[in-house]
This record gives C-alpha cells, sequence and structure tokens, in this order.
C-alpha cells in the first residue's frame, strides 16, 4: 500500500462523489458515479483486495451504470436540484 | 493531536464520504439522486472494513508462497499476509447492494408512471391534493 497513490484516488473519489449529487443533468450524474465506482475498484485493488476489486469493476461500475442508465431513460432526464 | 489525525487520514475521508451519501439522501429532493446518495454511503462502508484487513510492512495478497505439499518444513507468517476475512464479507456487501439498487430502480419506474414526476415536493402535494393531478400531468 502505497500512501501517495491512496490519497490520490481518495481525492478522485470525494471529487467525483460531490459531482455526482450536485449535477442537475442525472444522465450525467450516473456516469459520474459510474466513474466513482472505477476509482473505488482502483482503490481495492491498491489496498490488496483484489477479489473485491474485480466484483466491483464488473458488479458494480458495469450492470449497475446500465441499470442506472435505462432507469433514467425509462423515466425523466432532468432534476430540480 | 494533528498526528493523530494524520495517522488515520483514511478513516477521516471515509467519514466524509459517508456524510456526503448522507447529505444527499437527506437534503436532496429528486429520487435518483436519493439513491445516487445511498449508493455512495454503501460503498463508503465497504471501503471502510476493507480497509481494516490492510497491514503495514510489504503484506501481500493472502496466497501462500512457496512448495510445501504437506510437508510443513515452512512456517507461514501471518503478518506476511492481509487479512481475507473483511474481503470476502464485503464481497457479498456488493451483491448485496447492487440487488437493492435494482429494486429501487424498479420502484422508481413505477412511481414515475403514476406520477409522472420524480420530485419528492411534487409527488406530496399530488398525494395531499389529487386534483392538481391534471395540471402536472
Amino acid at each position: 500500500m502505497i500512501w501517495q497513490l491512496d490519497l490520490f484516488l481518495l481525492l478522485f473519489v470525494i471529487i467525483c462523489a460531490l459531482a455526482a449529487i450536485n449535477i442537475k443533468d442525472l444522465l450525467s450524474a450516473v456516469i459520474i458515479l459510474g466513474a466513482y465506482s472505477f476509482f473505488m475498484c482502483l482503490l481495492w485493488a491498491e489496498m490488496g483486495a483484489v477479489d473485491v476489486a474485480f466484483t466491483e469493476a464488473t458488479v458494480s461500475a458495469g450492470v449497475g451504470t446500465v441499470l442506472f442508465v435505462a432507469a433514467v431513460f425509462k423515466t425523466v432526464r432532468r432534476s430540480k436540484d | 493531536m494533528l498526528e493523530y489525525i494524520l495517522a488515520k487520514y483514511n478513516f477521516w475521508i471515509y467519514v466524509v464520504l459517508m456524510m456526503i451519501g448522507l447529505y444527499a439522501m437527506m437534503g436532496k429532493r429528486n429520487l435518483v439522486k436519493k439513491l445516487i446518495g445511498m449508493n455512495i454511503f454503501q460503498t463508503s462502508i465497504i471501503l471502510f472494513f476493507v480497509s481494516i484487513g490492510v497491514k503495514k510492512g510489504g503484506a501481500t495478497v493472502p496466497i501462500i508462497m512457496g512448495h510445501g505439499h504437506g510437508h510443513g518444513q515452512h512456517l507461514i507468517k501471518v503478518a506476511d499476509y492481509l487479512n481475507p476475512l473483511p474481503h470476502v464479507l464485503m464481497l457479498t456487501a456488493i451483491v448485496v447492494s447492487i440487488a437493492t439498487t435494482g429494486v429501487a430502480l424498479a420502484t422508481l419506474i413505477l412511481i414515475y408512471k403514476r406520477y409522472h414526476t420524480l420530485e419528492e415536493d411534487e409527488i406530496l402535494a399530488i398525494r395531499k391534493d389529487p386534483s392538481s393531478y391534471k395540471t402536472l400531468g
């Protein structure tokens, strides 16, 4: 575990989380949430939890983003806050 | 005090992530934003649990090296390997979190079909006064 890389990835994770909850376009928010999941996956591979990183990359960043995008296309894309 | 905070910097960052998720769940009015906040909250807790298993001093992934096929001549030092128990537990938590997200998205589509909006205040206004539904929908 390299602490400089750890801090760098944690910073990107926090930036992605803040952007995902503050952006008004819901499709953009969902794509940024996928980027958040990929940074989380890198963070776990860096911590030595390789199995968790694989599961996060396939399940949460892959399937989760697809489900969110499908739900946004079935409903409404704009948001008030 | 400052050294104490800096030595455990990752735990403070997890708390910040958790508070971002909690704010999105309570402060935002759009239902998709609430769901995104729930996702962030769940991942911050999973991150906290996985980081418990990390050891300092060159510990690697828990795959036993060497060629001890039942001879048992080499002692295995526990300090050389990460603790794999939190990893396995959190693997289950990730799969459960995607299942809850799927059910929540299905509920959200049903809510949109019934009320034609995803804003919480508009849904509450329609529920309080059903005659305002025609003007919105």
